[in-house]
């Protein structure tokens, strides 16, 4: 296993930018963030803040409708955005970071063998022959917890846990350094989602694989990482160790954020935010918080730079 | 207390005994409710039964709420449905406002169905995509009699009030894909107050939802409950949100109602094993989570099929006595006022 603090991701000024009927959805708006081996980071934010964009800009898994699509993404170092989109999907893609899409579990192809869909990732990128590549498949099943025989059944006799456990296993085939988790366990019920989230801690300490982990969820979200970014209308407006996060977060989004998570152990009342997320069609200049915020002042019609306080970042006038 | 009861004059909808409602009578009885859905072979064999909802006993007060909180599978959903009148119960009676499900039939059934809201999980489904909203709320009222154009728009503007959507202008002529989730799921609500029902069936209403817009929803639905006094069936697998919201909570395994308590007297307390493994799997925030595995019962709910003989978790409970557990089916046992629990560790 590497290093505690070792770089695998540097993400410096990602855009991705989208066209739409009405103008350019700015879905990624400049994103700066690192991630380090060995570690899970949970983006945090509700939906439409640009989330999931950013996981696929990211991984490079675009649609056709791309207006802007710029930055630098370094990956051990290396820059993969220098790459040509074959280049990227033979070396990186997969091979290096893989994805586990939201709603995962209903993507599975119904008319094959899961076993057969969780060994072609390794016929395709490592070039193995089927039956090494079944034998690794079947030693992913034996990680993430699918019993044996399941290689040989399709995915309509699988439950909803048995199926994104599968997806999971087929993110995980090529030995890559970081999966991304789009929503890992949003539809689950909870006994599922904390035998998932079992599955996920096994893998992060035996195999040492970093994970992003995209989820509107602070509390099962908490299972996993151990550093955290908050993302608001296609920015990262916090970034933090997860202990500090989730004792006392900084941003006053954040704080809101955890506000709202209804608690089952403590006795707080929790809250709502009120207005709405702003269109990423045309964000507010400043801080595009502003106006659901509740300790506004004059300042935040500017646009408010990244502040560093003790190891942690936070993008806001009140930190100043 | 209802502050909006008799709308003037001609409204036939309203059920009229609206007067002599009062806080503690019983509104629906549920006495051991079985709903079996055949399974047959080839489309005519016997094949066997669903045994989706086996033996479910609870009344429900006036203004009152209580919680039903099980995983996918358990049953939850066939129950909701038999109340709303959509499943026919293979035996047991439901008893709505004196009147006995079982037996209503045409206008009757009608009748009874526009007293009961339904809250659907997933907002987008529930509304049809080519429909304004304005269609989508006016549709109920055409369908229940409503026939005056101006009484239509006065119910329709009472209920995008109550549900604060406002400017209700604005809203009226979108459709459903241009509103948020949670606008989407104040619509649903909005409609299952229309026909101003006795008892609201939410059926997980804000599991679909962004986490930051369930506290807000869940605490709309319940003003709404406490000005107009009605009752309300919560149906989740969310117990961290149940305490926000109702009293009363019953929790279901296969099809039968293994736990029943007060909702702070089921965290402080829990009793059933199931009970304990689903508050055990239940995360608030804390980095300390991600070192710490969860302790989750091995297994998958059973088959509704073949339910296991006895209790029907024994299979899968850490505490199973052999001999007991898994011949005889445990009753309910009281090891704490108003706290029910069938599990034989109580005997």
């Amino acid at each position: 296993m590497a290093e505690r603090k070792d770089l695998l991701l540097d993400v410096q000024d990602l855009i991705l930018h989208f066209r739409a009927t009405k103008g350019v959805v700015r879905a990624v708006d400049g994103v700066n963030f690192q991630l380090h081996r060995d570690e899970a980071v949970v983006v945090l934010g509700e939906s439409g803040c640009g989330k999931t964009s950013l996981a696929k800009a990211i991984l490079r898994l675009l649609p056709r409708n791309v207006h802007t699509y710029k930055g630098a993404v370094y990956l051990d170092g290396k820059d993969v955005m220098a790459l040509t989109d074959e280049q990227y999907r033979r070396q990186v893609r997969w091979l290096r970071m893989s994805m586990v899409p939201q709603a995962a579990m209903n993507s599975l192809n119904p008319v094959l063998k899961v076993g057969d869909q969780v060994a072609e990732p390794s016929i395709i990128h490592n070039a193995m022959r089927k039956e090494e590549a079944l034998a690794q498949a079947s030693k992913m099943f034996k990680h993430v917890g699918v019993p044996q025989d399941f290689l040989h059944r399709y995915a309509f006799e699988l439950s909803g846990g048995m199926r994104q456990r599968v997806a999971i296993a087929m993110a995980l085939v090529t030995s890559p350094d970081l999966i991304v988790l789009d929503e890992p366990t949003s539809a689950l019920d909870v006994l599922t989602q904390a035998n998932i989230f079992n599955v996920l801690k096994e893998i992060k300490n035996e195999l040492g694989i970093s994970f992003i982990l995209i989820t509107h969820d602070i509390a099962t979200s908490s299972e996993l990482a151990n550093s955290v970014a908050v993302m608001y209308a296609g920015q990262i407006v916090e970034r933090s160790d997860a202990h500090r996060f989730f004792d006392r977060p900084l941003h006053p989004y954040s704080q809101k954020l955890m506000d709202s998570v209804p608690r089952l152990r403590t006795d707080k009342e929790p809250d709502f935010i009120t207005g709405q997320p702003p269109s990423l069609l045309m964000p507010p200049t400043g801080c595009r918080f502003a106006d659901r915020c509740t300790k506004r002042f004059d300042r935040c019609d500017e646009e408010p730079p990244t502040i560093e306080l003790d190891g942690r970042l936070v993008k806001c006038w009140l930190y100043t | 207390m209802s502050i909006q009861v008799n709308a003037k004059g001609q409204d036939e909808v309203v059920a009229m005994e609206n007067e002599s409602m009062e806080d503690n009578g019983v509104l629906l009885s549920v006495n051991d409710l079985r709903v079996w859905f055949e399974l047959r072979r080839f489309g005519f064999g016997h094949a066997g039964y669903v045994r989706a909802v086996d033996g479910i006993t609870f009344d429900l007060d006036y203004g009152q709420t209580i919680a039903i909180v099980g995983e996918s599978g358990c049953g939850k959903t066939s129950l909701m449905k038999t109340i709303l009148g959509l499943n026919t119960p293979t035996d047991g009676t439901i008893t709505f406002n004196k009147m006995q499900l079982t037996k209503q039939r045409g206008l009757a059934l009608r009748e009874y169905r526009s007293q009961i809201g339904f809250v659907q999980q997933d907002p987008y489904g529930a509304l049809a995509p080519f429909m304004t909203i304005e269609k989508i709320l006016r549709e109920p009222l055409i369908i229940n009699g409503v026939k005056s154009r101006e009484e239509q728009d006065r119910r329709i503007r009472k209920v995008l009030e109550e549900v604060k959507m406002a400017p209700i202008e604005d809203f009226l002529p979108k459709y459903p894909h241009m509103l948020s989730g949670g606008q989407q799921q104040r619509i649903v609500i909005s409609r299952a107050m229309l026909l101003e029902p006795k008892l609201i069936v939410a059926d997980e209403p804000v599991s679909m939802l962004d986490a930051s817009v369930r506290v807000e929803i869940l605490k709309l639905l319940r003003g709404l409950q406490e000005i107009h006094n009605l009752a309300v069936i919560y149906i989740t697998h969310d117990l961290s949100t149940v305490r926000y919201f109702s009293e009363r909570v019953f929790v279901m395994y296969a099809g039968q109602a293994v736990e029943k308590s007060l909702i702070n007297d089921l965290i402080r307390n829990p009793c059933h094993p199931y009970t304990h493994a689903l508050l055990a799997a239940t995360s608030d925030p804390d980095a300390d989570n991600a070192t710490r595995f969860r302790d989750v019962p091995p297994g998958e709910p059973p088959s509704l099929v073949n339910p296991p003989s006895g209790c029907r978790f024994h299979p899968r409970c850490p505490h199973f006595m052999e001999g007991l557990c898994d011949k005889e089916q445990p009753p309910h046992f009281e090891p704490e006022p108003h706290h029910l629990v069938a599990c034989w560790l109580f005997k």
